[in-house]
């Protein structure tokens, strides 16, 4: 009787790309609600268009390159690339900025380079990048302010619907600018330049908690009105992927150690600087530090480089924040970590069993001298 | 004794243990197989002498085959009955490939050598004999590691000159569905031990660990329980280990007992630890204590193909279709292939899922270190999707037992950059398939690092020749060199001597001719007096070379007259006629001159002495031993410069007849 030929091992773990995928995706779930309900339906509208364009996207060029399209659809990883961009842009972005962000990402960034597995660079990221060079004044001025800093007002679907798709800001689109604005780091930013810490915490942004009551700009109140619990959502969401090994804690605990540490470092002279909660509870630190920077493709992969990538992510979103012109630097951070992830790879082997000490830096040739001489 | 601090090696998995199905029933003995294939190749090194003819008639336990050099072991029959053939089949490994087995007839007897029945050949006192007495019943009795490798055991024990502190028992049986070793401790535990006591003696280790996995507690206590009724000091403890793939890796169990490391290319024995899989330790002791062979072994059939999942004791040798009868395995069919009829290939793994290889056929028989023999049905082992590509998850890196990085070999195994894998210590792979098992992409990464290691060592063998051979290349072009030098410096010395020597004579001609002038005479008549030595050897070559450029233009002209010539030739007739004519003449001439010159020439008689003659013969007999010498030691190594080395041969025994014949043309002349 002739049997089956195969090699071992023949036992599978039945894992897959698009389990991990689909996981990463879910965990994003209790920060997208955490948006929406304090900054209304403007992500839920990017996430949907997101999805469609990158769908559309990865199925033409994979018929362009003559690759299976069903099986390469179906593990999920355009879905997860269109879903951190829908939640990274500001709500009320026009249409086409989501548009042009993801197709970059899809082509560009991620067929270009050979597809899945083979970019050097977050698609997402370099998506972001691009629309926040090329259209600034969209990317600053579309986000939205929490709910209770509108009388309990929010836009309505059919309404963001409109701001999204009328293909301006809602300022064109003729809608109350109360809706919209820059974020808190932005204007803590701006405003340290004149006021102390004490007068900005006085401001709306900051100053008032979720019922909408001025809490009087007490010296406690160092959050931004409804970003903190975006954060902590991301955050719950990224430790039940880090629970289920998705990733290691390397990169997301360097990242915000090194962040934390140069914010506080920083930041005990709130009067110049953006103090250290602003710098971990706003923005895009948590969804940066557990879904963005531990893109496994991009990032460094041994134990020892996810530290130092990490921290690396960490320290230049300090640096950027604080003497960048840009608002968040997430994008920009990562990106340039992107660059450097292959070289740390190199130099941070890890000690194999058996041997005295790691082997590092590049492979040296078998000793060729004789052949020389 | 001092409670031992378990260590704990990095990666790691936990895959389905699946032992439950198999350990429900007590081992076995499988009924007589009709026919037994008995490879003489089962272990590492060389495969063993075959020392029976086909016709013969052997008992159970004969050996049939010797061990051939150090590292080899003896086989036994396994059965009494006939040799029916010897002759090479396919092996029971991952490569297929066949080699030398002895096909036995079973005569349904299954009867002892009469020294093995009647118990003559068991040392009783074993702890007292002498360890080179020991070291070769091993050996005798063709103990090879259970475990999987094969090692011979008796290679193993004779570590002279190496101190051992520890010797690890490896019953941590930590791949899936493999039970043999559990059952054996649960059934076999005194003997275990007791193999475990020689192998103490054996290598004066100051104390053993046997290392078992926490989900084996009826072994565990069995092991205990044995140890109880052991007398006096053993220094013997069992260790419960955690339940991890691969902590049965002798590596990682080393790990886990000791805390040490096994030096990258080393052995265990150099940091004071040899290492014994259980199953050996109970073959060691049945070799010594009743003289018997290893003839059989525990072998798990287990997986949802077999109705039977259990542990059986089977001869080595039996082909894995009695196996599987005996266990009810039953070919899987889906509801489709009921309908159309038709039926896929099963999957039978020898060894566990992790690390065992695919039977190509059920013919294939079990060998020394055939745990298990697993038939699984497609859902339990489902086959591998097709992989997807390489998202660097680094599960693999976490997984890895060695600390390597799987997934870099893989990109550096892919691009086929063989200095990059090295420089990440691919050697130190143990394929313990850990990174595949864990891997999302379902790359079967453990196929790219075999691959890239077979490319290693086939690179390296090129490299090595290639430097030999230039070695060798550089060495000549010296020799040339200096040789060439040398002529050239003999050629000035004498080109210096002969100017030399003309200014002598010149120098002395003048002086002659003063002193001819002085007395009157004429010098030019003197010179012409002496007459010019005739250079035999130069004309004959002229003649030679003019017979051979008549001859030419003799075809040609042959050739013109025939027709076969081109055209524009043929117009040239009469000048190669007329060249015909004017070579003929200069033959002739010269012709005349060499009969001449050999006139003139006094006959030269060549002085060769009989005792000459044999000298040189002596000489070419002893070359030609010694080209006889090289060529047989090629031909063990198997080196490629065999044809060269016949060809030289050749040429000397071409040479050492014809010296022969001098001889006896010597002799006949002589008389």
């Amino acid at each position: 009787m002739a049997f089956m030929n195969i090699t071992s091992p023949h036992a599978h773990g039945g894992n897959s790309t698009s389990r991990i995928m689909l996981l990463v995706i879910l965990a994003t779930v209790p920060g997208i609600m955490a948006l929406t309900y304090f900054f209304g339906w403007g992500n839920l509208i990017n996430i949907a268009l997101a999805a469609f364009t990158a769908l559309v996207c990865e199925a033409l060029i994979l018929k362009v390159r003559k690759r299976p399209i069903s099986f390469f659809l179906k593990d999920n990883s355009a879905l997860l690339t269109a879903v951190l961009l829908g939640i990274a842009l500001p709500p009320f972005a026009p249409w086409w900025v989501t548009v042009v962000a993801v197709s970059f990402a899809m082509i560009f960034a991620k067929h270009l380079y050979g597809g899945l597995g083979n970019n050097p660079f977050n698609p997402a990221m370099v998506g972001y990048a691009l629309v926040l060079i090329s259209f600034p004044v969209q990317m600053t001025t579309t986000w939205a302010m929490p709910f209770f800093l509108t009388d309990g007002q929010v836009l309505s679907f059919s309404d963001t619907l409109s701001v999204t798709f009328s293909g301006s800001s809602p300022l064109v689109a003729g809608l109350s600018d109360a809706f919209s604005g820059a974020t808190p780091l932005d204007t803590y930013k701006h405003l340290a330049k004149n006021e102390t810490a004490l007068e900005i915490l006085q401001g709306p942004l900051f100053a008032s908690d979720v019922s909408g009551a001025a809490s009087g700009g007490s010296a406690s109140n160092w959050f931004a009105g409804g970003w903190e619990f975006v954060n902590i959502a991301f955050l719950i969401g990224g430790l039940a992927l880090l629970a289920l090994r998705i990733f290691t804690w390397h990169i997301p605990f360097s990242l915000l150690a090194a962040l934390g540490t140069c914010s506080m470092l920083f930041g005990w002279d709130a009067d110049l600087y953006v103090p250290w909660s602003l710098h971990i509870f706003t923005g895009a630190t948590m969804l940066g530090a557990f879904f963005i920077a531990t893109d496994p493709v991009t990032a460094s992969t041994t134990p020892l480089g996810k530290i130092i990538y990490g921290a690396g992510i960490g320290i230049l979103i300090f640096v950027i924040r604080t003497w960048g012109a840009y608002p968040d630097a997430v994008a920009f951070a990562v990106l340039l970590m992107n660059f450097a992830a292959p070289m740390i790879d190199t130099y941070t082997q890890p000690r194999t069993y058996g041997h005295e000490k790691a082997k590092r830096g590049l492979a040296t040739k078998p000793d060729t001298s004789d052949e020389e001489g | 004794m001092q409670p031992i601090t378990l260590h704990s090696f990095d990666g790691g998995i936990h895959p389905q243990e699946n032992k439950h199905q198999s350990t429900q029933r007590a081992i076995v003995a499988l009924p007589l197989p009709a026919q037994l294939i008995v490879p003489v190749g089962q272990h590492i090194g060389a495969p063993a002498d075959v020392i029976v003819s086909i016709g013969d008639t052997v008992l159970k336990g004969q050996d049939i085959a010797h061990p051939k050099g150090f590292v080899s072991a003896a086989i036994h029959a396994p059965t009494s009955g006939k040799v029916v053939a010897i002759e090479q089949r396919e092996l029971p490994h991952s490569s297929g490939l066949e080699g030398t087995c002895v096909i036995i007839d079973s005569d349904g007897q299954d009867q002892w050598l009469e020294e093995i029945a009647n118990g003559s050949q068991g040392i009783n006192d074993y702890l007292d004999a002498d360890n080179d007495v020991l070291i070769k019943r091993i050996r005798d009795c063709g103990i090879t590691g259970m475990g999987g490798a094969g090692f011979p055991t008796s290679v193993k024990m004779a570590v002279k000159g190496k101190q051992i502190d520890t010797l690890v028992i490896n019953a941590a049986e930590c791949e899936p569905y493999i039970t043999s070793d559990d059952m054996l401790m649960r059934e076999r535990a005194l003997e275990a031990i007791r193999g475990i006591q020689i192998l103490m003696k054996l290598t004066a280790a100051d104390n053993c660990l046997i290392g078992i996995e926490d989900n084996k507690p009826e072994a565990i206590k069995a092991m205990e329980d044995a140890l109880h009724k052991v007398h006096g000091e053993h220094h013997i403890t069992v260790v419960t280990i955690p339940t991890k793939y691969p902590s049965g890796g002798e590596k990682q169990l080393i790990k886990i007992l000791t805390g040490k490391e096994v030096p990258s290319g080393g052995i265990p024995a150099s940091i004071g630890i040899v290492c014994q899989n259980i199953g050996t330790c109970e073959a060691i002791y049945r070799a010594i204590a009743e003289g018997k062979p290893l003839i059989s072994r525990i072998t798990t059939i287990t997986g949802d193909s077999v109705e039977q999942p259990q542990n059986v004791e089977v001869l080595i040798g039996t082909p894995v279709k009695h196996l599987l009868e005996f266990a009810g395995f039953k070919q899987e069919k889906s509801l489709f292939q009921k309908l159309l009829g038709t039926e896929s290939k099963p999957r039978i793994i020898m060894g566990g899922p992790m690390m065992g290889f695919t039977l190509s056929n059920d013919e294939l028989p079990i060998l020394k270190s055939s745990n298990c023999v697993l038939a699984p049905s497609q859902k339990e082992l489902p086959a591998n999707d097709i992989a997807s590509e390489c998202i660097r998850c680094g599960l693999c890196t976490e997984a890895c037992p060695a600390d390597l990085l799987p997934q870099q070999l893989y990109w550096f195994s892919k691009a086929g950059e063989l200095d990059k894998a090295e420089q990440h210590n691919i050697a130190d792979c143990i394929e313990c398939g850990a990174c595949s098992y864990v891997c999302p992409s379902q790359i079967p990464l453990v196929q790219y690092y075999r691959h890239t290691k077979g490319s290693i060592k086939t690179e390296r063998a090129a490299q090595d020749k290639s430097n030999r051979s230039k070695v060798r290349f550089e060495a000549r072009q010296d020799r040339l060199d200096r040789e060439a030098a040398e002529k050239e410096a003999k050629r000035q010395a004498r080109a210096a001597a002969a100017e030399k020597a003309q200014a002598a004579k010149k120098a002395a001609a003048a002086k002659a001719a003063e002193e001819a002038a002085k007395n009157g005479d004429s010098p030019a008549t003197e010179a012409s007096a002496k007459p010019e030595p005739v250079d035999l050897e130069k004309l004959q070559k002229q003649l030679s070379a003019a017979q051979a450029g008549l001859k030419k233009s003799m075809d040609k002209v042959a050739e013109i007259k025939a027709g076969e010539a081109e055209a524009a030739e043929s117009e040239k007739l009469e000048v190669f006629e007329k060249a015909v004519a004017t070579r003929r003449d200069k033959v002739k001439l010269l012709a005349q001159q060499v009969a001449e010159a050999k006139k003139a020439m006094p006959p030269v008689k060549k002085e060769v002495s009989r005792e000459d003659i044999e000298k040189k013969l002596r000489a070419q007999q002893d070359r030609i031993e010694k080209s006889q010498q090289r060529l047989q030691l090629a031909q063990e190594q198997g080196l490629d410069t065999l044809p060269a080395l016949q060809k030289g041969l050749d040429k000397q025994m071409q040479k050492l007849k014809e010296l022969e014949a001098d001889l006896a043309q010597f002799d006949k002349a002589g008389v």
